[in-house]
């Protein structure tokens, strides 16, 4: 943690940390903390008068079916980005841990999308699936199904899970990418030699010796698609059609900036970070167990 | 290679093959739609081969303007976004390694207090604190300008973690040489720890950038004023405008231009945004 040498101490430690606990008070602690407070009162429609109502906000919110709804939906959003991201690229780097030619080639094209915006991916998906012009529902069209996720809930979910699974494959192939290639190969050519065949092998031997990584990863994708898909629902769906793609960081949004009910979108604020921090407590045991694996 | 099986060796490059076709489509559609002109573009089916008229769009695009900006093109609002994840990176960079720093080389009261603080930032993501954020913003005057846009996103426990790793793995004979030379911290920090963090600082910068270029949410709250639009944001305003009268051509090309400077920023210099990924998986 601390150097068994250090310098002298002085008034400079506190220089160097200044700047970043000056932005982390300002705009991390304070707001958070406002959030806490916010949630407890109730203000009318014009920001006239506010009151003090202890946990009242909250219990509205457990009150309200629309509330379970999106938290329902949140969870079956996280639960097919993370399941549906993750097996294709699971797919991708043990075919590319196989394979010798070209696998730099293969890399390079399945790495990108990392760095497309969450709103321009909404953007690019959006063109394709459009119910007039697009070339998916011209396609589907032929199968005798009329796409139109501007009507119909479960395709636009679909839609929104597909277009935040397609972004994150980046991240994902690459993990796994480095998980596969540290599995010592003596132990691949063991079981071969005993007669294992490559799809017993995977699941015998590689599948088990990547679970680290896959755990790893299944915090990471249920927390990116918690928290960074905003981009994707807001520029493929905007919530709609009848709040189908509305999770719970969309309705924080919508209800404090859009509904203006600010001791109710602070409540909810408040839930979503309890989350985070769940979530946050539970990736670092595991690195730490990881760590002492090693 | 622990056997030679040619019919799996086919199917290996096949998928691979499928999977970088599935990813890739998007956007070979998004090019293909921006070497069209409006007429082409209302017509269903839509082509999937180029067309004449990139040039054309992009000047546009560029500098004409189009429905839902100001009439005055999106060039500014590259540059907007350049700036912005420019800043973005550089005070991420700074601020974390001077605290790390701190951390790491001095014993000073309240310490491991300013430590735990860093980490909260960690689990407070801007996504579940927006409206006491903006408000705070706002209090402060910083709507509507490049501090706005950067500060508040500026705090980064994963960077100041990332260096303090690194300064950790540094020899301590290091600094006690560094003492008996008579070098001061200013000094030891400038010649030795920075130099010594190059690639790291490198890798993190990459991840930094395109984390800066590609925020939307947050510059749609602070800016007001169509001259602090960025290219991010403007997709969104005008997928909204699509409802009515889709100009595909011109979105679809302002969407390409806002994903070709992250994109080629991985391409170039992918091993280190593929070093800055894993070094930063927190």
């Amino acid at each position: 943690m601390l150097k068994r040498v250090h310098f002298e101490p002085s008034l400079l430690p506190y220089l160097l940390v200044l700047p970043q606990i000056v932005i982390t008070i300002v705009f991390f602690v304070w707001p958070a903390s406002q959030a806490l407070y916010q949630s407890l009162l109730v203000e009318d429609a014009f920001g006239l008068s506010t009151q003090f109502v202890w946990f009242e906000n909250f219990e509205e919110l457990f009150a309200d079916p629309h509330y379970w709804d999106a938290f329902q939906r949140t969870f079956l959003f996280s639960f097919l980005v993370a399941a549906l991201s993750m097996a294709s690229a699971l797919l991708l780097a043990a075919m590319a841990d196989r394979v010798i030619k070209g696998s730099g080639f293969y890399r390079t094209m399945l790495i990108w999308p990392y760095a497309v915006a969450p709103a321009a991916a909404g953007a690019l998906w959006f063109f394709i699936f459009d119910p007039t012009l697009g070339v998916m529902p011209y396609i589907l069209q032929f199968f005798g199904y009329e796409w139109n996720h501007k009507i119909y809930g479960n395709e636009a979910m679909a839609l929104v899970i597909f277009s935040a699974a397609w972004k994150q494959i980046a991240y994902n192939f690459l993990f796994f990418l480095a998980g596969l290639q540290s599995i010592p190969k003596s132990l691949i050519e063991a079981a071969a030699i005993d007669g294992a065949g490559p799809g017993r092998r995977f699941w015998t031997i590689i599948f088990p010796l990547v679970s680290p990584t896959t755990f790893f990863l299944l915090v990471v994708n249920v927390v990116y698609a918690f928290f960074e898909t905003f981009g994707i629902i807001d520029a493929l769906t905007s919530g709609g059609p009848a709040n189908a793609t509305q999770i719970l960081v969309y309705k924080v949004y919508n209800d404090g900036f859009v509904g203006l009910d600010l001791g109710g979108s602070a409540a909810q604020s408040v839930i979503l970070m309890g989350i985070v921090i769940g979530l946050t407590v539970v990736q670092f045991r595991f690195v730490e167990k990881k760590v002492s694996y090693q | 290679m622990i056997e030679n099986r040619p019919f799996l060796k086919f199917i290996e490059h096949l998928v691979l093959i499928l999977g970088v076709l599935v990813v890739a489509f998007p956007l070979w559609m998004t090019f293909v739609a921006a070497t069209h002109d409006a007429a082409r573009m209302g017509q269903v089916p839509l082509p999937v081969l180029p067309g004449p008229h990139f040039f054309r769009n992009l000047d546009v695009v560029l500098n004409e303007g189009l429905w839902g900006g100001d009439g005055s093109g999106v060039g500014y609002m590259l540059v907007n976004s350049m700036i912005m994840a420019l800043l973005i990176a550089f005070g991420k960079i700074v601020i974390s390694l001077t605290s790390a720093f701190a951390i790491v080389y001095f014993r000073f009261p309240f310490r491991m207090g300013f430590f735990w603080l860093i980490f909260i930032t960690l689990m407070l993501p801007v996504e579940v604190r927006i409206l006491p954020t903006y408000e705070v913003v706002a209090k402060l005057g910083m709507l509507d300008n490049y501090w706005g846009l950067t500060v508040p996103l500026i705090a980064s426990a994963t960077a100041t973690f990332m260096f303090r790793q690194v300064f950790l793995t540094i020899p301590d004979e290091l600094l006690e040489a560094a003492r008996i030379d008579g070098a001061g911290p200013f000094r030891f920090f400038k010649d030795i720890l920075v130099p010594m963090s190059r690639t790291n600082i490198a890798a993190l910068f990459v991840i930094l950038f395109i984390y800066g270029w590609n925020q939307y949410l947050w510059p749609l709250l602070v800016t007001t004023d169509q001259s602090m639009y960025t290219i991010v944001m403007q997709i969104g305003r005008m997928l909204e405008g699509a409802e009515e009268a889709p100009q595909w051509h011109l979105i679809m090309m302002t969407a390409l231009l806002s994903v070709i400077p992250p994109v080629l920023v991985v391409l170039f210099m992918q091993k280190l945004f593929v070093q800055g990924l894993t070094e930063t998986e927190k």
